[in-house]
């Protein structure tokens, strides 16, 4: 807990209780983002900062802090994510919000 | 396959409400939620108006566990360094009975949850549905895993992404032209803190929203709602806005949509009102903002869509509602199901009932009342250029320099002509004629 005004994102995604499953719901086809997208909209629209570059330039996500808002998935206007919710038990499970 | 009467896809607001009213009139009523327990998945700002829906179980609103009646309405316009706050307080707004009420979700659709079982009703949480099973172009039932439930009617209260629905073709996908990313923090205060810093008397609440410096420039804003020991900050951004700025950003543009939030914490004028707090959660979740035009078939063979599911929610910059169309529409697809099950015809035409009285209800009227105001609110001076200029023109309104200061009027009427009477002003002020 901190009452920083800036916390960094991954001490605020910590306050969340997350119940992780071990298959990612997320899956990027790479290829499609390499080849098709220079934009890359999901670095900038995921409220969680989940999408990031590896070094080879490969996009990935850390899905397992996802929040399930499903904002990547709608601007992926290249359509390279298979993006699913959690299975049944698994997941972001909010205490308040 | 087992077979139940009724199955609802999701324990949100609009499936618990439909929930409710189908076990009061002892239908045989199964909702399945994939979080753990209802509000595990829910997001909302929020403020939830409780006139629009308080005939629909009147019982229950008595003792809902809601945090705050909202007894002032801010809103505020963030310019460059000058902000300008409206602020109102009214008698009426907390009159007994109070018209809307601040909620968190997870206490409110837990508690509506237990309701909904006391009437008789199920409500199954960790279970994820699949799949909508369709033959013959009716919905027939659901599959969740490796099991298939039938049943007369589903009604559809998935939310807003609309992933089962949209793979059964009963509904098209999500663009984002027509939705909106909202994130927020809850932030612990204690009520006497809350109560100064708002001008409250205990157990009064406030909803605040903020226009302006808060989106860089993209459709949206800021919101700020009083619970009963916690505040809830948030920023509301349309995604298309965020898709194109994207398509616009330099290689070297680093930013992202979530520190928004943080640089709206930090601002001068907001860093006193959450001094102290303790940030207690963090959540995100996406906002129907199509109005009307984006609302979907209402019903078919064998099924309804209710809530967010549907597009019902409506963004009206200063009023934003979508629980109480949720709860709404949840009732009026509980009363078309009961008449539907009382001739044994679930079909298209024997639900049909449902979109008739939504159109003769506030939900659909008010939507279309606000169908203009989707494409209004596109326009980019509404989040930079008013709330400036508004903030500009009071700040000098309220100078008093060194040297002599012009009069009143001078001051007022040349702010007003270099930021008011311009082209594009006139053009926005003929547009708004229809909001
Ligand atoms: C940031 C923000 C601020 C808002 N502010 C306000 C406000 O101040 N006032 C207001 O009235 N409205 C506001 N809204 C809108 C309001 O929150 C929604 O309109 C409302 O929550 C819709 O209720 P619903 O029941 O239709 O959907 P939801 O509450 O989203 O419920 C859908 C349910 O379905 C479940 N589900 C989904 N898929 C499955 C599946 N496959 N299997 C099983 N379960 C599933 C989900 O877990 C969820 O519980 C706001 C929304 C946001 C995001």
């Amino acid at each position: 807990m901190s009452d920083e005004s800036t916390m960094k994102i991954d001490a605020k995604l910590g306050l969340d209780v997350f119940k992780l499953d071990k298959e990612p719901h997320i899956v990027i086809d790479t290829e499609v983002c390499r080849t098709l997208c220079v934009d890359r909209a999901c670095l900038y629209v995921c409220p969680a900062s989940l999408y990031e570059l590896d070094d080879t330039g490969r996009m990935t996500v850390n899905w397992e802090g996802c929040l399930e808002c499903g904002t990547c998935m709608i601007c992926c206007d290249k359509r390279a994510l298979t993006w699913k919710y959690p299975r049944g038990p698994y997941g972001v499970q909010y205490r308040m919000s | 396959m087992e077979k139940v009467e009724c199955i609802v896809v999701g324990g949100g607001l609009a499936g618990l409400s439909a929930a409710y009213g189908l076990a009061d009139a002892g239908v045989e009523v199964m909702v399945l939620e994939r979080g753990d327990y209802s509000g595990a998945k829910n997001v909302t700002g929020g403020r939830l108006y409780a006139s629009p829906i308080r005939s629909f179980y009147p019982e229950l609103w008595e003792e809902a566990p809601f945090e705050r009646a909202v007894a002032r309405e801010l809103v505020t316009m963030l310019g460059d360094g000058a902000q300008t706050t409206i602020e109102v307080a009214s008698d009426r707004f907390t009159a007994d009975p109070p018209q809307s009420y601040t909620v968190l979700r997870a206490r409110f659709d837990q508690w509506l949850a237990e309701k909904v079982g006391e009437k008789g009703g199920m409500v199954v949480p960790n279970m994820k549905v699949d799949a909508l099973l369709r033959e013959e172009g009716r919905i027939i039932g659901i599959r969740a895993g490796e099991d298939e439930i039938g049943a007369d009617v589903v009604i559809v209260a998935e939310g807003v992404l609309r992933l089962l629905s949209s793979e059964a073709g009963l509904a098209a996908e999500p663009v984002d032209r027509d939705h909106a990313l909202g994130f927020k923090e809850v932030i612990e205060l204690p009520p006497g803190v809350i109560e100064d810093r708002w001008h409250l008397n205990p157990g009064e609440g406030a909803a605040q929203l903020f226009l302006g410096n808060v989106t860089d420039g993209m459709l949206g804003g800021g919101f700020l709602y009083t619970n009963k020991e916690s505040i809830s900050l948030g920023v509301v951004v349309g995604m298309k806005a965020m898709r194109e700025r994207a398509e616009k950003a330099k290689p070297q543009d680093a930013s992202e949509s979530y520190q928004l939030l943080d640089r709206f914490k930090a601002l001068p004028q907001i860093r006193p009102l959450v001094a102290g707090g303790t940030v207690a959660e963090y959540s995100a979740h996406a906002i129907p903002e199509g109005g009307i035009a984006a609302v979907p078939k209402l019903a078919g063979d064998g099924y309804l869509m209710a809530g967010d599911a549907a597009g019902l929610a409506l963004n009206a910059l200063i009023t934003v509602r979508g629980m109480d169309f949720a709860i709404a529409s949840g009732y009026y697809a509980a009363e078309a199901v009961k008449a539907a099950k009382a001739r044994a015809d679930f079909s298209a035409a024997g639900l049909a009932g449902y979109e008739a009285s939504l159109r003769g209800s506030f939900v659909l009227k008010d939507l279309q009342t606000a169908s203009q105001i989707p494409a209004f609110m596109e326009n980019p001076r509404l989040f930079t250029h008013y709330p400036r200029a508004v903030s500009r023109l009071l700040e000098q309104i309220y100078t008093v320099g060194p040297g002599p200061t012009p009069g009143l009027f001078k001051t007022a009427w040349g702010g007003i002509r270099r930021d008011f009477m311009n082209t594009g002003t006139v053009k926005d002020a003929w547009s708004a004629r229809r909001i």
